[in-house]
């Protein structure tokens, strides 16, 4: 024997290692509806199985624990059952010697206080109140609910312009969700089961990159009614295209001098140049939807009221978004050089580029905005931009790929550190941030709150701040002339009807605070698809492409085809369009890495194609 | 054309077939168990895998098609033991006690196992109970149901109703009444579809056997008269189980059969069903006098699987429906009045049992507006074919030496129009025979109205009776029906007349008939049907003697107020639960 010998793995701890990455991926995928109580009792089995065995309540409790809760799902359980399931996962967690043990225990007395019911109910009814809530889980994680296995089926074949017909029976926004969409689609993917959820996106943006023109689909006879749409954005244009389509007149009044909304004000070219955009605001405007520009609805002065289009339209939706900023409150926010990240954003849509040649910036945020003000400031010929940031790197809202974006162009993350004041000259323009240093502290509600770390506040000198820290609505108008508002959002309901005011709809970022642009989408599908009823119809929205068998192939695991961005010395120069879109190789490659969830699984049986709505 | 090789043998079919066709096709068949066609191809049980080279996982050929040089293997090592293995995983979960089941010697289960030749049990067996409540017409069997999902898709695709649905989750997922409803208060039709679309013997039909037939049953009590109805549809079918020519099981060796049985009466529903068209075809005529005085369309009343339907899903309609009872409940009504006058007995002496193709008439039998005599119900036990096939072998009678015999008079005759009750369109059929005659006072050619047949879950036509021009629908199938009212109260559609059977086809694929794994019976039997009318003397209701008679010695004349009492009904005196609100 060897006084120390060099560890290495035997084979089956590394098959095991590999067993637990595909665990990892398969907890991913895991479809929400499944019935917690049972869920609690597999990951507790799981958990008996990392016991080391040495101290009672661990070795011996919760395998006690397996059993009466399989007795609870069995049925064979009584109130007392429960009671007893308390006292047991209590004495574990109040007495295991280490976390393996006690956090199992902690998990037991999670679930009885969150889905108690849920057990009760086990007890009392012999079942849950559980079902498979994802048949297709992408197609039910998109907010728009698009038919995703059917338009990679026909990316697969090469059938580009009928994917984006088929897209378009839920979502008009094609090109923009093909480059812009968050993509909760790619979130639970069963092919993570396998290797890595499939680039959805990417395959959108094949198809919209390679459909050529597609004309919308021919509307259906006039009705007769006309419809009012106050707000330009994804989500007034998406319900007017539909509401078009079925035969209604609609008018889209918008305040700004171009439709398109956030989508044209708010994102910056580089994500999504102007000109893709107007593709798909060409394709809405081609089914005979009026647009009446720089129109604000209101009550000031060359404003049409509110009350006016109530008079004269048969319906009215409101989609007006979130388009004003939030405020730091601290003090100097009102000095020269402080700008909100809406206003900056707007004006360089609008053509009115501020130049930063040689200045120092500072963005304060974590959110997605933030990362389009700091990349939009160093394009603009910022010398240092730092984005001052609260909280950790880790638990900013951005999406990862835009904050590692950010980072290769230039941009400097000061995590950890709150904005206390902004320094003045006596020009009452900004000379530096002065900002309290954090740690990061206790979790609740799930996030990690930034708490004292007892420094110094360090001083930042700088020229110009943008604040980028949410968004709010500009609704008071509305509320003034009769909408219930609560904290700025409109009240309106699921049926995005508004309870108590006749023929008027609300939907998107003016009801839910800000949001992305495929909720504003389905929104706007959604207020179609009621308005139409409520004007005393049932159109049926549907697609003639045929969506192809699945074929017969092999699923070998295979790498994700990621997208490629031009090189960063370049882009940053510019704000040309940043990310590339895949080869055609690459496309048909990952579009066969597609699983058909449509077709194998639940969603042969049920819920596997939404055809119509 | 998709040219393939199916074991080696190169095979050439069109292009967008299945696996499974492919292998039809080419006189390899697959086995299957949870496949429907057109309805459940959903690849649930794993048994119609087939391997295809070059593909390393199974395939299912159910719900996978053929493409272009495909190499299929359908009885590889690969494959027989995935077959095999998933068969004993299915037995594990299923209540294998085979000789107390009624589907043994017809469980596609039992065959595909038997097929495959194996021993005893690999896995060990888990078997899961339910209640439910036995007292019900439709029966689920949890311990036997092996989640094909058949009653599910059956349910929602063909009949509309939804009541079937997944329950539980994860390993524990089985069926059970949609919306975690009891049965009981569900708005199940009691058509019996799904009964005869499960591949076990995890649904079936109330056995109702017991109090006619055991030792203190009422056939083996002292002091009982017992009398027995037959529905038309019974006889196009109950052959098939004995594997009778058709000719050989006339409606005669039926009667023969109930006879050995020990019934004191043997009567034929079809005089019924003649008395059905009287009343109804007035009713019928009154009504499109009086155009103005009633919601149109009127609809058939004798199939109460859709009037449970009816008052279900359109309660709002139920006035649509002809007060006409059923021809099992005027059959039952007249046999407890007017029979029991004839032979001089008390009605509560009366033991009346009807066999029939249908298990809502198990409910119907059982209403409280189903008793014209205050002594009990008209009909006190409903057994279906299948019951009286089942105790029909019990007896071990040697079925080729059956005896024929003549229906017991009076109200045993019946017309060739009664018989094609059992036929959807037959009732339709037989009502314009008669309503031609009443409004004209000739008859037309009896097969003057053909075009209304037919297999088509909705048809239509246009009639002219004496100078009016009727407009006249048929449909079955609940799905259908659906559809057809959904196109009247959209004004889509305008009928005088309209026909529903619940179930496709009509009565002769009726819940309660003989069950053939994967093949629709309704085409075959509605045949035999349509030529026991072409080959029967009378094909008029209206010239039924027994009929007209009945008339002259009790009822008068049709819609007196003597039919009224016995033959007529108040479709709103009993509740049904309605159908629930769901979202989308």
């Amino acid at each position: 024997m060897s006084r120390l010998e060099v560890i290495t793995k035997t084979k089956a701890q590394s098959v095991v290692d590999d067993l637990y990455k595909d665990l990892e991926r398969r907890i991913i995928a895991s479809p929400p509806g499944l019935c917690p109580v049972d869920m609690t009792a597999s990951f507790l089995k799981l958990f008996h199985t990392q016991t080391c065995g040495k101290c009672v309540p661990c070795r011996i409790g919760l395998g006690i624990l397996v059993e009466l809760l399989e007795d609870v799902l069995d049925g064979k359980a009584t109130m007392d059952t429960l009671e007893l399931i308390e006292r047991t996962a209590r004495v574990i967690y109040n007495s295991a010697d280490c976390a393996i043990g006690y956090e199992a225990g902690l998990m037991v007395l999670k679930g009885l206080e969150g889905f108690r019911e849920d057990f009760i109910e086990h007890i009392n009814e012999g079942h849950c109140s559980f079902h498979l809530e994802q048949p297709v889980p992408c197609v039910t994680l998109c907010p728009a609910g698009v038919d995703i296995p059917g338009y990679i089926s026909l990316v697969a074949e090469g059938r580009y312009s009928d994917a984006v017909r088929l897209i378009r029976k839920d979502n008009p926004f094609v090109t923009a969700c093909a480059l812009v969409c968050e993509h909760p689609c790619e979130t639970k993917c069963r092919r993570n089961i396998v290797d890595d959820a499939i680039n959805i996106r990417g395959l959108k943006r094949y198809a919209a990159d390679h459909c050529g023109i597609v004309p919308p689909p021919v509307c259906s006879e006039s009705t007769g009614k006309k419809v009012a749409i106050i707000g330009g954005g994804p989500s007034g244009l998406s319900a007017a295209y539909y509401l078009q389509q079925m035969g209604h007149q609609c008018t889209v009044f918008e305040q700004r001098n171009q439709l398109g909304g956030m989508l044209y004000y708010g994102i910056p070219n580089y994500r999504l140049p102007k000109e893709r955009l107007m593709e798909d605001v060409a394709n809405i405007l081609s089914t005979g939807v009026e647009a009446r520009l720089n129109t604000t609805i209101g009550d000031g002065d060359n404003e049409l009221s509110f009350k006016m289009l109530k008079e004269n339209y048969d319906a009215v939706y409101v989609a007006i978004g979130a388009h004003t900023d939030k405020k730091l409150g601290i003090p100097g926010e009102d000095a020269k050089g402080v700008v909100s990240a809406v206003q900056m954003l707007r004006d360089i849509g609008d053509g009115k580029k501020p130049d930063f040649t040689g200045k120092n910036v500072i963005v304060v945020g974590g959110g997605n905005v933030a990362m389009d003000a700091t990349r939009s400031a160093i394009r603009l010929g910022a010398s240092n931009v730092s984005v001052l940031y609260r909280r950790r790197k880790a638990d900013m809202t951005a999406l990862e790929d835009e904050i590692e974006a950010a980072i290769a162009e230039g941009a400097e993350i000061l995590e950890l550190h709150a904005p206390k004041e902004i320094e003045v000259n006596k020009k009452n323009e900004v000379v530096a941030m002065v900002a309290d240093p954090k740690i990061i502290g206790l979790i609740s509600a799930g996030r990690p709150s930034p708490v004292s770390s007892d420094q110094e506040p360090i001083h930042i000198p700088c020229d110009v701040v943008i604040i980028a820290i949410g968004q709010d609505i500009v609704s008071e108008s509305f509320e003034r002339a009769g909408l219930p508002v609560k904290r700025g959002r409109i009240q309106a309901s699921d049926d995005s009807s508004i309870p108590n005011v006749d023929g008027v709809f609300s939907g998107g970022d003016c009801v839910t605070g800000p949001a992305t642009v495929i909720r504003a989408i389905a929104a706007g599908k959604v207020a179609a698809a009621n308005i139409d009823n409520y004007l005393g119809f049932n159109h049926i929205i549907e697609s003639d492409v045929e969506v192809p068998d699945p074929i017969i192939e092999n699923k070998s695991p295979c790498g994700r085809v990621t997208m490629m961005e031009r090189n960063t010395t370049e882009r940053k120069q510019d704000f040309e369009i940043v990310e590339k879109g895949m080869t055609c190789k690459e496309a048909t490659q990952e579009a066969h890495r597609c699983l058909r969830c449509d077709h194998f699984g639940y969603g042969v049986f049920k819920g596997g194609r939404v055809e119509e709505w | 054309m998709v040219n393939i090789t199916i074991n080696n043998i190169p095979v050439t079919v069109e292009e967008g077939t299945t696996i499974m066709e492919a292998c039809k096709i080419a006189k390899m068949p697959v086995p299957s168990l949870c496949y429907l066609k057109d309805i459940n191809e959903i690849g649930a049980c794993r048994v119609c895998v087939v391997e295809v080279k070059g593909i390393e996982r199974l395939v299912t050929s159910c719900n996978n098609v053929v493409k272009e040089g495909m190499e299929i293997l359908t009885n590889s090592p690969k494959v027989r033991e995935a077959r095999r293995i998933n068969i004993k995983m299915i037995l594990s979960q299923h209540n294998c006690f085979c000789p107390t089941c009624v589907r043994t010697g017809n469980c596609q289960l039992q065959k595909i196992a038997s097929e495959l030749e194996f021993g005893v049990g690999t896995y060990k067996q888990h078997i899961t109970h339910s209640n439910w409540p036995t007292d019900f017409p439709l029966i689920r069997d949890e311990s036997k149901c092996i989640k094909c999902m058949r009653c599910i898709q059956i349910c929602d695709k063909v009949q509309s109703l939804k009541i079937w649905d997944i329950a539980k989750t994860g390993s524990r997922t089985t069926v059970d009444v949609s919306l975690r409803r009891n049965i009981k208060e569900a708005d199940c039709a009691l058509c019996g579809q799904c009964i005869t679309h499960c591949p076990v013997g995890a649904l079936t039909g109330r056995d109702d056997k017991r109090p006619v037939f055991s030792q203190n049953g009422f056939l083996n009590t002292k002091g009982k008269t017992t009398v027995v109805q037959v529905a038309p549809a019974v006889r196009s079918a109950w052959a098939e189980t004995f594997h009778l020519s058709r000719k050989f099981a006339s409606p005669k060796r039926l009667a023969g059969a109930l006879r050995m049985m020990g019934f004191d009466y043997v009567f034929d529903s079809t005089f019924a069903a003649d008395l059905t068209i009287m009343e109804e075809g007035s009713e019928f005529l009154e009504r499109l006098k009086h155009k103005e005085k009633y919601k149109w369309p009127m609809f058939t009343s004798c199939c109460p699987g859709w009037v449970r339907f009816l008052k279900s899903q359109y309660p709002d309609m139920v006035d649509c429906l002809s007060t006409a009872k059923s021809p099992q409940q005027m059959q039952g009504a007249i046999i407890k009045n007017y029979f029991a006058d004839k032979i001089h007995e008390d009605p509560e002496n009366i033991f009346s049992v009807s066999i029939m193709p249908c298990i809502a008439k198990k409910a119907e039998c059982a209403l409280p507006t189903m008793d014209s005599t205050g002594t009990g119900p008209d009909v006190d036990v409903v057994l279906n074919t299948r019951e009286f096939i089942n105790y029909l072998r019990s007896l071990n009678i040697d079925v080729f030496n059956l005896p024929e015999s003549e229906f017991d008079s009076p109200c045993g005759e019946g017309s060739g129009a009664g018989v094609i009750f059992g036929a959807t369109g037959g009732v339709m059929e037989a009502a314009l025979r008669s309503c031609y005659y009443l409004a004209t006072g000739e008859n037309p050619d009896p097969d003057a109205f053909h075009g209304i047949r037919g297999m088509d879950g909705w048809r239509e036509a246009s009639i002219d009776i004496a100078g009016t021009e009727v407009k006249v629908a048929v449909v079955s199938g609940l799905g259908n029906a659906r559809k057809l009212i959904e196109a009247i109260r959209k004004g889509q559609v305008f009928y005088h007349f309209v026909e529903v059977m619940a179930c496709p086809g009509g009565c002769v694929n009726g819940g309660g008939q003989p069950i053939h794994e994967g093949k629709e019976m309704a085409e075959i039997r509605s045949k035999n049907l349509y030529f026991l009318d072409s080959k029967n003397e009378l094909r008029f209701s209206h010239d039924n003697p027994e009929v007209k008679r009945v008339y002259d010695e009790y009822l008068e004349k049709p819609l007196s107020r003597m039919a009224h009492k016995l033959l007529h009904t108040d479709h709103t005196a009993w509740n049904m639960p309605l159908a629930p609100k769901r979202t989308k």
